[in-house]
């Protein structure tokens, strides 16, 4: 379980199973899935709307508040940049980040714990033992070092950051893969030769997506989190690309005179990794009852 | 545990900053080759990076940082002496915080699961998790300190020493995410403690509520509490990197950054030591501190 283990549902039963029940657990849940779609759409359409170009400077509308006749609905940033475009393009980089980062952090952590798991034994160990000497270190700081290192490309800012989650992401699943490993079904492959790698990818895997999934959907909000914190020490992307933590990095500098600078990409920020962690433990908790109901079924 | 565990940072990070392109002293202006290379030889950076690594090593044993390449005439150790104290109040400080306020909140929501209480705590949690710190101080610094006035924005005064009063906003926006942890699983905790028979038992013979969760249930609960301590140590280090950039404190978490840029050599790898030591110490207090809470583990 994860830091923030929350295994006692709060009432929450689903009748049934499915997107329906998900949904109806709680209003919280049909909320944070509405503002999240909207900032999804908004942050993948939102930019053709207006005649900005992100890197586009009005020399009429420097440090402008935002007002509807400029064209400049969120304002313009100190270099008269319209902070609209800036705000929804800054989010499809936080958010491609997000699904990236996870992506890798799930390639890396499914893999290993899978194998781990399945070897046992002495490989299981000393596997698990590297787990859990990187556990013991700091590791936002490897992460900074390599930023400032080598430099500041997208993918391996994508690397780098997937590499931070798939520590907790392998222990969960090793953990899966045990009590996997010996079921029926698995011995049934091994006695028809299917070999090793074919029963982790073909038998394994596919049988404890359902809690991949969950841990997979709270460690998006954090990949999004790690990639604002490095843009807001100046080492995610780089102009004339920017992102969320870029630009609450900016507007906190110019807060006295231009609060809105700091106001909007902070709140589109605030809101969407709210949303994202509630989301999470809804999902969590929905996954949690099912497997109690599943159990209590049998 | 601890030595391999520090042995592969020390060895992660020289060989991450050796790997790196540039020079420390390539950055400041061009100095001429022969220049260059004296400065090389004086501060041992001509011999092959397995003898560095070494001395290095058997430096660091002896407890010796090497000397700061960027800020000369000064030793790392020295800049860590005077970084640290502002650094170490400010993450104590927090974590007292969260803890105190975390466990009191997380005992508060499960006395009522799915109640109004428990409801408006989690949501602030929920907020206190997603929304980073560098979101919130800023936004702490507009409100109390430019729009209210009540509080100063920079933690230091004039004299770069640290104020009371400056402290609150840097202690709260660094605490907040910690808090908010330890508030949700005290009360996750909390619930599956309150669940078991031997809090039946208590009930049962009708004892009142609050010795029920202070005497009986609080012991148990702390548990998941006392082992999130040793990554909360680890997270508030490296939020207090950010806090004290936008607060302007004089502590070590700045030197981080800019001492990477710099390709400070000694001193990069110094606070990352450093730190590192402090991580691996805080987990073997958890450790500890476990044992002391759970006479189950000492058995084992």
């Amino acid at each position: 379980m994860s830091a923030a283990g929350n295994s006692v549902a709060v009432g929450a039963t689903p009748a049934g199973s499915g997107w329906r029940a998900f949904f109806n657990q709680s209003r919280g849940v049909r909320v944070c899935s509405c503002l999240l779609l909207a900032i999804a759409v908004l942050v993948v359409f939102g930019p053709l709307l207006s005649p900005y170009a992100i890197d586009q400077v009005d020399w009429q509308h420097i440090a402008q508040g935002p007002s509807w006749s400029s064209g400049h609905w969120f304002g313009t940033d100190n270099n008269g940049r319209d902070l609209y475009v800036r705000t929804l393009r800054g989010g499809q980089i936080s958010l491609l980040v997000g699904i990236c980062a996870t992506a890798i952090s799930l390639l890396i952590g499914v893999s290993y714990g899978a194998i781990a798991g399945y070897a046992g034994g002495r490989i299981d160990q000393v596997m698990m033992r590297l787990v859990d000497v990187l556990y013991a270190m700091p590791f936002m700081f490897f992460v900074i070092l390599l930023m400032v290192l080598f430099g500041r490309n997208l993918l391996l800012m994508f690397i780098a950051i997937g590499a931070i989650n798939w520590l907790d992401m392998a222990r969960i699943v090793r953990g899966q893969t045990l009590s996997l490993k010996h079921r029926e079904f698995v011995d049934a492959a091994r006695a028809l030769g299917v070999p090793a790698a074919g029963i982790i990818r073909r038998h394994i895997v596919p049988n404890m997506m359902n809690v991949v999934v969950v841990y997979a959907s709270l460690a998006v909000p954090q990949m999004i989190l790690v990639e604002s914190f490095l843009s807001f020490l100046g080492l995610g992307v780089q102009e004339p690309m920017t992102s969320w933590g870029q630009l609450v990095s900016l507007g906190a500098r110019e807060m006295e005179s231009a609060p809105w600078m700091l106001l909007f990409p902070a709140s589109f920020l605030a809101v969407t990794l709210y949303c994202l962690n509630v989301l999470g433990d809804a999902l969590r908790r929905y996954n949690d009852a099912l497997a109690g109901s599943l159990r209590g079924a049998a | 545990m601890a030595v391999p565990t520090l042995l592969v940072l020390v060895v992660l990070a020289f060989v991450l900053m050796r790997l790196a392109p540039g020079s420390p002293f390539s950055s400041e202006r061009n100095l001429p080759p022969s220049v260059e290379e004296n400065l090389n030889a004086r501060y041992g950076l001509d011999d092959s990076l397995g003898e560095q690594l070494l001395r290095y090593l058997g430096n660091l044993a002896r407890g010796d940082f090497g000397p700061s390449l960027y800020y000369s005439d000064h030793d790392v150790a020295d800049l860590i002496r005077e970084g640290f104290p502002t650094s170490l109040r400010l993450g104590l400080a927090a974590m007292i915080l969260a803890l105190g306020a975390g466990v009191t909140a997380g005992i508060a929501a499960a006395r009522r699961p799915g109640g109004m209480l428990d409801h408006l705590l989690m949501g602030v949690a929920i907020a206190g998790i997603s929304v980073p710190n560098f979101v919130v101080a800023p936004l702490l610094i507009l409100v109390f300190a430019v729009w209210l006035g009540w509080l100063p924005a920079s933690g230091a005064g004039p004299d770069a020493s640290l104020t009371a009063a400056g402290m609150v906003l840097p202690v709260v926006a660094l605490a907040l995410p910690q808090f908010a942890y330890v508030a949700r699983l005290t009360r996750a905790s909390m619930l599956e403690v309150l669940d078991s028979s031997y809090i039946l038992a208590a009930r049962a013979k009708g004892l009142p509520e609050r010795t029920i969760l202070l005497r009986h249930g609080l012991r148990p609960a702390l548990l998941p509490v006392v082992s999130y301590l040793g990554p909360a140590t680890a997270a508030v280090i490296t939020g207090s990197v950010v806090i004290e950039e936008i607060f302007g404190l004089p502590g070590l978490g700045r030197y981080f950054v800019q001492a990477a840029l710099n390709r400070d050599y000694f001193l990069v790898l110094g606070v990352v030591v450093f730190y590192g030591l402090l991580v691996v110490i805080a987990n073997l207090l958890v450790d500890l501190c476990y044992g002391l809470l759970d006479p189950r583990v000492q058995r084992q």
